[in-house]
């Protein structure tokens, strides 16, 4: 079982976000993370998908998406070629008891305190998937009142761009 | 030239070469049908009965003739009754194209009148879909979704136009139709050729990729290079001739005993556009194990989604083949062909000899009736396995089923559209489970004066699926059992037709004399033993090995 990162640069045209998670789901392609946004290009959106899964299951996914007539390319991103990060929003209690150890963790990870109540402390950090994983793991010390990720974005390193390939 | 929307889609479909199209009006795609009834001498529209009718009889004629059908329907109701007949040309991969009405943009998403979202819907079930979103996208989106249809792995792509689409003016010039080339994608096929040329027990496999690919000659000349024998998929049906001597007829489930067999003991199966589909592999953990298997296919999402290929080879089927064959000298495999003789000959002892009104005798003798040219239509069920065993086709695209979805109720559908394209007389082989499905559809036939023979095979019950509770359910038979007392004579007569009800073979005979020189269609009323089942079977999650040869094996 490997972790694939792909980038999709599909049609910025209404209903393609469906078309490509309809594909997914009813392919039954479990999926850890899904990203869109707009891209350099008003033509084009950009789909950043993480899952895990057998190297048959990659090959499936990247030749059902280039069936789509809205998907115009499909790159897999590796790990070492690439630079990927997510940013997560992270509300804990405020207690005085533990407000010392929490901010301690914080600081560690510089994780940019963004809200601040008698009640509550949201959190922000950014980096790479274990990273983030990571600081949940020590937030679970403490008490998680909610928490946001917005998934994986990830750039090939270099000057090359997902258009040329 | 200005011309309001629905005069656009009318003429970009005769743009297309369009000259038939299936459908059945309603409020939403009222001018569209106005510009019909203006441009009735450039394209002549065929009214049906449902609109489930008319998406089938827009796959049969695409299927007989290899072009794009067209269907068209109103919003709401119209479209939804598209949905099966367009999931049974995806699954076939059929090149379709379906125009439906929708309400004005405005409205759309208020739930109003006869609103649907016909494009949430269908998004599973077509290769690509529209919601036409100006008057001066429509043309091209229509051009565009012929390219998308016909191009590498055919399909149905449906366009929703909405009402206030259809009546606005826009500058309309006609284009040429485009037909993308196929590209041969696979670069380097020498590790195949090799695979190929090493091979003692070659075997080729192909499907209905093959045949939406027109690659009967190059298959032939391939077998003849390298000594193999040919099976093929139920949707490879009628790709090459019948009564070659190198082709063994159907694999899987109740595939010919030598074909399966054979290619079980292959070690090197040249699979040409199929997609190794459960009915075909079985157990996929117990299929082909020890086999090297070149996979050649235009859709690349065919590798290994079910079984793993040693090579695959995306491209066109003819072009790839081609490529094959450029490389590999004639080698000759004499101990291979003493196996498959062997195969043969007990295949040739399981043969069904009773006499009388056996599913043999009857297609056997509606074998005789046949031209090259016939296209021949089933439903589903055992009578479309007894078609696929028992019919010999000489010429390809004249075997016309519902392989993939399995769509009962197809039958008459397809049929009426296969004769039209072909205007050659056609055959329906049904049952009377699946003809009642949509057996409304016979008046259409009536009314466009068909010319078609439908061999109904009636055993009152629901055979195939009556043929899983024997061997697999205690013999429950639990809503199986059809209790109709229809008179399928009187109903054939009520609507026009004529018909007949036919209990041996001297009857049958008549009937087929009479059938084949009528000027309309024609429907036989065949009784059948509701006890006869299909054999081979492969018993589901079993492999060729525990392949069930005849009644003889089982207790039943």
């Amino acid at each position: 079982m490997s972790k694939y990162t792909i980038a999709v640069l599909v049609k910025n045209q209404f209903g393609v976000l469906n078309r490509v998670t309809s594909m997914f789901r009813r392919r039954q392609f479990n999926i850890n993370s899904l990203t869109v946004s707009e891209t350099e290009s008003d033509a084009y959106s950009r789909i950043t998908v993480t899952y895990n899964g057998e190297p048959e299951l990659h090959n499936q996914i990247v030749n059902q998406l280039y069936k789509l007539p809205v998907v115009c390319k499909v790159k897999e991103l590796d790990v070492d070629e690439s630079v990927s990060c997510e940013v997560m929003l992270i509300k804990v209690k405020n207690d005085p008891a533990t407000r010392e150890d929490i901010r301690t963790a914080a600081d560690a990870y510089k994780a940019e305190t963004v809200d601040y109540t008698h009640e509550s402390i949201i959190m922000r950090i950014t980096g790479d998937s274990r990273r983030i994983d990571a600081f949940i793991a020590l937030m679970r010390e403490y008490t998680i009142l909610e928490l946001c990720r917005t998934g994986v974005v990830s750039l090939e390193r270099g000057s090359k761009t997902i258009s040329e390939i | 030239m200005k011309l309001k929307g629905a005069d656009i889609i009318v003429r970009t479909l005769i743009e297309q070469n369009i000259d038939t199209v299936f459908g059945y009006p309603g409020g939403q795609i009222l001018d569209v049908y106005d510009s019909l009834y203006k441009y009735r001498d450039e394209i002549n529209h065929v009214l049906t009965m449902h609109e489930q009718g008319a998406a089938h009889a827009a796959d049969g004629y695409a299927r007989a003739t290899g072009r794009v059908g067209v269907v068209m329907a109103t919003s709401g109701p119209g479209a939804t009754n598209l949905v099966t007949g367009i999931a049974t040309a995806y699954l076939d991969s059929v090149p379709m194209v379906a125009i439906c009405g929708n309400v004005p943009s405005d409205q759309l998403g208020t739930d109003s009148f006869q609103e649907i979202d016909i494009t949430g819907i269908t998004l599973p079930i077509t290769k690509h879909n529209y919601i036409v979103g100006s008057v001066e996208s429509l043309a091209d989106t229509i051009r565009e979704a012929f390219c998308i249809a016909q191009s590498g792995r055919p399909g149905p792509v449906l366009i929703d136009v909405p009402k206030d689409i259809q009546v606005a003016m826009c500058d309309y010039e006609p284009k040429e139709p485009v037909v993308p080339a196929e590209k041969l994608v696979c670069k380097d096929v020498s590790a195949a050729v090799d695979c190929i040329k090493e091979s003692k027990r070659p075997f080729i496999y192909y499907g209905g990729g093959a045949i939406a690919a027109g690659a009967e000659k190059e298959i032939l000349e391939l077998a003849e290079r390298i000594d193999a024998p040919i099976g093929c998929s139920l949707m490879g049906i009628s790709g090459v001739p019948g009564s070659h001597s190198r082709f063994l007829g159907m694999q899987g489930m109740h595939g010919h005993y030598a074909s399966s067999v054979s290619m079980q003991h292959a070690d090197c199966i040249i699979a040409l556009g199929v997609r190794f589909n459960d009915r075909v592999t079985g157990n996929v953990g117990k299929f082909a194990t020890r086999t090297s298997i070149i996979h050649v296919d235009v859709d690349s999402a065919e590798f290994s989604k079910t079984v793993r290929p040693t090579y695959a080879l995306k491209g066109d089927v003819k072009m790839v083949v081609q490529a094959l064959l450029d490389k590999l000298e004639k080698k000759s495999c004499p101990e291979w062909w003493k196996k498959i003789k062997r195969n043969l000959e007990k295949q040739n002892q399981q043969a069904d000899m009773r006499p009388g009104m056996t599913p043999c005798n009857i297609l056997t003798m509606l074998g005789t009736y046949l031209k090259p040219d016939t296209p021949v239509v089933t439903d589903v069920g055992q009578h479309q396995m007894w078609t696929a065993q028992y019919v010999q086709f000489e010429k390809t695209r004249r075997f016309i089923t519902s392989g993939g979805l399995g769509t009962m109720g197809f039958g008459i559908g397809a049929a009426i559209g296969a004769q039209m394209g072909t205007s050659t007389r056609a055959v329906l082989v049904t049952g009377d489970g699946s003809f009642s499905m949509c057996m409304q559809e016979l008046a259409t036939a009536v009314s466009n004066r068909v010319p078609v023979v439908i061999l109904m095979m009636n055993n009152g019950v629901l055979g195939m699926v009556r043929q899983w509770q024997t061997l697999f359910f205690d013999k429950h038979y639990s809503n199986t059992e059809l209790n109709r007392t229809i008179d399928y004579v009187a109903f054939a007569r009520a609507l026009g037709a004529e018909g007949m009800r036919v209990q041996n073979l001297q009857e049958l005979q008549m009937a087929f004399d009479k059938a084949f020189s009528s000027s309309g269609p024609f429907l036989i009323d065949c009784l059948v033993d509701k006890n006869e089942l299909v054999f081979p079977m492969l018993p589901p999650g079993g492999s060729m090995d525990d392949l069930i040869t005849g009644a003889g094996e089982l207790d039943v």
